[in-house]
């Protein structure tokens, strides 16, 4: 193979962010580049963090994947939303709150699927379902404000870098050592290579994959936290998006949907074009419509085109 | 070479039971929804009574076959819901005043799912990234012909999916027709065994001289084609066109061909199953109302029941050693 042409797939990401923010500066003037930017990390790290649990997810087998994603995320939120009532004082007990949500949603997800023996595409979806429901009773169609706090925290800005998408790398240099350092990190890539050579390594395979779920379900959780004190509040609709966007970036960050492989910074740039495609095509005034037949042409563009690790 | 796994043959059940109890299980669930909305309503047990129960079963159920064709070579559609949507849309805008045009459009879908199948064969692509960056397209295609609901079925299809036939309701008539072509195909015929075991075992199929690319490429044509009819037949139901009209079609489909046996593996599927399990999800919503479950834990109960239906599945499937 040509060794020029094999760049690392993750990488790909990155080029055409990167190529995405020139387009954008190009055409909306060289003042907006740095907006575009922050805007484009901050929007980002709410995908890098969905992100990164599916991808522990995935990773933990062939056709494992959380579809519960959107509404834990939702259901953490309004429940975080509730237990703090807008009070800054309660920040940390709303933020145990939507971390123990996202938890317990993992457990009943790994139960549903080790007990019931369901294909975890069909068990996720059917708490997801379960839990869209409990969200709806917790706040119905009223946005549950958040604490002024918390929304002050999702903005908060160190010498004019914000703070949020810096905390959320941390998190995806914690993630990349604990997968290729960690025992169980290294566990969850062998359980998702080959279960029965797991078993007979002494793993236990179901205990891996119930952290990979919890983490998943905390993942979202903590999205459905900070979302909501980002965007103003709990509402039915905020976690929609990221139902084919937490699946999206963790492919196209160069995870195998195989399992027993996971990418941790590919997520950041598949996150980075996912949101700079968006601010790109509406610099460009292009029509919604336009911008999703894009948004999928790309998204197989750049899956066909990528090398990929054989599976294993 | 271990590719193939030998099944020890003592203590398992007979083929003919396990095939029946997959499809059996749907059938136990739906009888059940039947007899509780019956045991409430019991006026609901007529003609019109079926009707009405079942009027949005028919698309579901040809959607959940498009799925379940996809299912059967291992892999996954997402955007199976996004298609049908612009389907409605072309069917509203363009069969009524200009059918070659509509026609012309279909048979691009088509080729365009068949395209699809190709990509993902000859760059060993997984269909579950491939399928979701089509849904995207789909949905954008559909939103660029008719950017709000509008359009008009015509008259004909309108009045087709309205017509009663005398004895059995249409959607029941079209479900068991469906099922029964399926059936033939897919499960006794011998090219249903090849496309199954295209699924199943690739290597297998290679090696007797069968192209799995020429395979996945008429496979997912025909899944278009299912899924272009339930569009239209959507369309005959709502009488317009709209792009996010069914998007729950993706995960429903899905449900409808695990409910009725179906396997993530490749292989293993079910027509009559399917179509079962889509007529018992699509009566779920139905059985709720009846139920007086309010509507903000309506959605929640249908993930109830979907779990009961599957807890079953373990009740009655063997232990696996």
């Amino acid at each position: 193979m040509n060794r020029r042409l094999s760049l690392a797939p993750w990488t790909y990401g990155f080029i055409v962010a990167f190529a995405m923010w020139i387009a954008t500066t190009a055409y909306a003037g060289f003042d907006s580049a740095e907006a575009t930017l922050t805007a484009a990390l901050t929007f980002g790290a709410f995908s890098v963090l969905v992100g990164t649990g599916q991808m522990l997810v995935i990773a933990s087998g062939p056709g494992n994947i959380d579809l519960s994603v959107p509404s834990v995320l939702t259901l953490a939120a309004y429940v975080s939303m509730t237990v703090m009532k807008g009070h800054d004082g309660m920040l940390f007990a709303g933020l145990a709150a939507a971390v123990a949500v996202g938890a317990l949603a993992g457990l009943l997800n790994f139960l549903a699927i080790m007990f019931l023996r369901l294909p975890p595409i069909i068990a996720t979806l059917a708490w997801s379902f379960v839990f869209q429901s409990f969200a709806f009773n917790f706040g119905g169609e009223v946005t549950l404000k958040p604490p002024a706090m918390l929304s002050a925290f999702t903005l908060w800005r160190i010498g004019g870098v914000p703070f949020m998408p810096f905390a959320v790398m941390l998190l995806t240099l914690a993630t990349m050592a604990v997968l290729s350092r960690g025992v169980w990190g290294r566990r969850l890539l062998a359980v998702g290579q080959s279960e029965p050579a797991a078993k007979l390594a002494g793993i236990s395979a179901g205990r891996v994959r119930l952290i990979a779920y919890c983490l998943c379900g905390v993942a979202s959780g903590l999205a459905g936290y900070l979302l909501s004190g980002f965007s103003g509040g709990a509402a039915l609709n905020m976690g929609d998006v990221y139902l084919l966007e937490s699946i999206a970036v963790v492919v196209l960050g160069g995870t195998s949907v195989a399992g027993g492989q996971a990418n941790a910074v590919g997520i950041w740039g598949a996150a980075l074009f996912f949101n700079l495609m968006a601010t790109m095509l509406n610099t460009f005034q292009m029509q919604a419509g336009v911008r999703f037949v894009l948004t999928g042409a790309l998204i197989i563009l750049i899956v066909a085109i990528v090398p990929r690790p054989r599976a294993a | 070479m271990a590719d193939v796994m030998i099944r020890p043959t003592s203590n398992a059940r007979p083929a003919w039971l396990s095939t029946s109890l997959q499809v059996g299980l749907p059938a136990v669930a739906l009888v059940l929804m039947l007899a509780v909305i019956f045991w409430i309503r019991p006026t609901a047990m007529s003609y019109f009574g079926f009707t009405l129960l079942f009027k949005l079963a028919t698309p579901l159920v040809l959607a959940a076959l498009a799925q379940m064709l996809i299912i059967m070579l291992g892999d996954i559609d997402l955007s199976n819901g996004a298609f049908v949507g612009l389907i409605t849309c072309i069917t509203a805008l363009h069969l009524g005043t200009n059918p070659l045009l509509a026609i012309a459009l279909y048979l691009v879908a088509i080729v365009v799912y068949a395209g699809v199948g190709l990509l993902i064969q000859a760059r060993q692509l997984p269909s579950i990234i491939v399928t979701l960056g089509m849904s995207f397209i789909w949905l954008g295609t559909a939103i660029i012909i008719l950017p709000s609901p509008g359009g008009a079925a015509p008259g004909w299809l309108a009045g087709f999916m309205n017509w009663r036939p005398p004895f059995v309701p249409l959607p029941i008539l079209l479900a068991i027709f469906a099922a029964i072509l399926g059936h033939f195909v897919i499960t006794r015929s011998s090219y249903g065994a090849i496309l199954r075991g295209a699924g199943s075992n690739p290597r297998a199929i290679e090696r007797a001289s069968w192209s799995t690319t020429r395979i996945r490429v008429m496979v997912y044509a025909a899944a278009g084609l299912l899924a272009c009819l339930s569009g239209i037949t959507l369309t005959g139901l709502t009488t317009a066109g709209d792009p996010n009209v069914a998007p729950a079609y993706t995960l429903l489909g899905v449900g409808a061909v695990i409910l009725g046996g179906g396997s993530f593996n490749g292989g293993i599927v079910s027509p009559v199953g399917t179509v079962i399990g889509a007529l018992t999800l699509s009566l779920a919503g139905s059985l709720l109302s009846f139920l007086q479950v309010p509507p903000t834990w309506q959605i929640g109960a249908q993930g109830g029941i979907l779990f009961l239906v599957l807890a079953g599945r373990v009740l009655l499937s063997e232990k696996k050693s």
